[in-house]
């Protein structure tokens, strides 16, 4: 219950960057309940066709119908599964590969340190969206294909965190004392530096979520993320964008939208985060 | 001084290397891990004659062993060879269209590039010097919001209201259609000063103006933060209080502070280029811009795996000769930085 009561103290308390913090949660929040209950929100099928095309938002479809006349609100809730899907998924690889890399790589030094860094400074310095292009090509569209690709971009940005700060951690008196009373490296490594770097990870893992919710969208927005008609809030701005110079711009508005709103929430959460761990200004 | 400025450069030039290197490496890897060949990709499953197979095998290049071709194809590029296309039309050098598209690329680059510096100059020099206000306050939800702004969504809103909706700008391609320009640098707005083409001018300015609104808005967040804190430091620094005590004016202040806080900007460039790299694929694309980006995403519809490869491994040079520009700009600018 203690540590509960610390979490929400950490997560809403009265500090720097609340009103961030509660904005960024709210809709993270909203976009997981749609996702979770999106049979029993969206009230048409998402995939359904009808004779009732590029019908504008009314009451009947509150964000209008697409070319195919299928309801565009149903279509957005149903679309959150995929992008929150192929982002988490995205995101525990890399973390699941970059943060212990980024450990051993800063705890034994040497070498292989020198390599990895050198690979990981290599894709680091490289275009995200383009590399991740190339590999979504490779593997051909798929949700799981998708979250692949993103993942390999973000693995060097968790690496190059973890690296540097196990670097700075193991001079310290802790690690130190842990040595002195017999401890492993692996137990240094996994038991006494990584739970330092939880808070850090946590700021990088909001932001690099807000940043794939965007390369994810940019994938499907080329073609590369999802096969029609499966709903896509990318893939149905690419289908919708042809249709823009006729007027019927709830076609492209509405997800647009949705696909900023939740990397700006999850950016905002990251913001706060960070304030509250005082990172600096990265 | 034991080394020079030009050592220096040298040495940044030489660690270009194995940044490429490794690239070209992961990408040339990558594309293989398909299975089949890429040849038989792009012709489907036509069934062609052996012969004729062997021969597009042999003017694609691919068919020689694995490590053959990873060396033939850097022996290559060393001489400006990328590789031939293998559709549409097939066995066309992939330079051809590099050497096509790039100048395309590179001037909406430019022109984003400078918008968005720009932007974030001014958004962050007003958040430091209203620090803890509203303005300030406003300023870095702007630079959030930027960041996370949708290139498509923000370019096809842009279209929505100034092309469609107004009429004032165009929304695709570069010039007016039935307006000659004769290129000499592939840069439109710079051909058509040194033709002197004014029809020209004022037409490739036109087209450029959303596209590099787009693109530089979303790249201005960034350099709002940095600029910003980095402007609270400096002014807080005594050299600044003194100059204020000696009564300098406060524009000109403002301008030395600006001057220092600078510096540190200059790092961030080479990543937000190769995040404007990113975002330019992005940006073509919505506003069928002839550049790179746009090549990238034809190609990848005909499955052509060789352009493909061209492609990204010259974008990775393009990359790291930026990164070294910015590298040379920081040494010159930084005297602490030691050659």
């Amino acid at each position: 219950m203690e540590i509960a009561g610390k979490i929400a103290e950490f997560l809403f308390g009265k500090k720097p960057g609340r009103g961030m913090m509660l904005f960024g949660l709210t809709i993270v929040l909203i976009v997981l309940i749609m996702a979770i209950f999106a049979p029993w929100i969206a009230p048409y099928d998402p995939t359904q066709s009808s004779d009732d095309v590029f019908a504008p938002p009314s009451g009947e479809h509150l964000m209008g119908t697409n070319r195919l006349g299928q309801d565009m609100f149903s279509r957005i809730v149903w679309g959150s599964r995929i992008v929150l899907y192929v982002v988490f998924i995205a995101t525990l690889i890399s973390m699941a590969i970059g943060i212990p890399l980024g450990l051993v790589s800063g705890y034994y030094g040497g070498k292989t340190d020198r390599a990895l860094s050198v690979v990981m400074d290599s894709i680091y310095a490289f275009p995200a969206l383009i590399l991740a292009i190339v590999i979504a090509v490779v593997l051909g569209p798929s949700p799981l294909n998708t979250a692949i690709a993103i993942s390999f971009v973000y693995v060097p940005t968790y690496f190059r965190m973890v690296r540097g700060q196990t670097l700075s951690l193991k001079g310290q008196l802790f690690v130190e004392a842990a040595h002195a009373i017999g401890a492993k490296n692996r137990e240094i490594m996994f038991k006494y530096i990584l739970p330092n770097l939880a808070p850090t990870i946590l700021v990088v893992f909001t932001l690099s979520v807000a940043d794939a919710i965007l390369t994810e969208a940019g994938l499907s927005f080329l073609g590369l993320s999802v096969t029609p008609p499966t709903p896509d809030w990318g893939y149905d701005l690419r289908v919708g964008q042809p249709f823009l110079l006729d007027g019927y711009w709830w076609l492209v508005f509405f997800p647009g939208v949705m696909i900023m709103l939740l990397a700006m929430a999850f950016a905002l959460i990251g913001e706060a985060l960070n304030e509250r761990v005082s990172l600096g200004t990265r | 001084m034991a080394r020079g400025l030009g050592q220096y450069i040298l040495i940044r030039a030489l660690m270009i290397i194995p940044t490429i290197l490794i690239l070209y490496t992961l990408v040339f890897f990558f594309l293989r891990i398909l299975p089949g060949n890429p040849v038989m990709a792009v012709v489907g499953t036509k069934n062609i004659p052996p012969e004729q197979l062997e021969h597009l095998m042999e003017m694609a290049g691919l068919n020689k062993p694995l490590y053959v071709q990873y060396f033939d194809y850097l022996k290559g590029i060393l001489h400006g060879d990328f590789g031939v296309t293998l559709a549409f039309p097939m066995g066309k050098p992939v330079w051809d269209y590099i050497s096509q598209r790039f100048p395309a690329t590179l001037e909406l680059a430019i022109w984003a590039f400078t918008v968005s510096v720009l932007l974030g100059l001014i958004t962050g020099v007003l958040g430091a010097t209203k620090k803890g206000t509203k303005v300030d306050t406003s300023m870095r939800l702007y630079s959030i919001i930027a960041y996370t702004l949708f290139i498509p969504w923000f370019g096809m809103m842009l279209q929505y209201v100034f092309g469609i909706h107004l009429h004032w700008l165009p929304t695709s391609g570069r010039l007016d259609p039935g307006v000659d320009l004769h290129t000499i640098t592939g840069l439109y707005v710079l051909d058509s000063i040194l033709t002197g083409n004014w029809e020209a001018l004022v037409s490739s300015i036109r087209h450029l103006i959303l596209p590099a609104l787009t693109l530089g808005i979303v790249l201005s967040g960034a350099y709002t933060r940095l600029v910003r804190n980095n402007m609270v430091d400096v002014l807080s620094q005594d050299f600044i209080r003194s100059y204020q005590a000696r009564g300098v004016p406060d524009r000109k202040v403002l301008w030395y502070a600006l001057k220092n806080a600078f510096i540190p900007v200059v790092t961030l460039m080479g990543l937000q280029f190769a995040i404007l790299l990113g975002g330019a694929v992005l940006t073509e694309t919505t506003f069928s811009w002839p550049g790179m980006g746009t090549f990238l995403v034809d190609r990848i519809d005909y499955r052509d795996y060789n352009a493909i490869q061209g492609a990204v491994i010259f974008f990775a040079f393009f990359v790291g000769v930026i990164s070294l520009i910015v590298d040379i700009v920081y040494a010159i600018l930084d005297p602490r930085v030691k050659y």
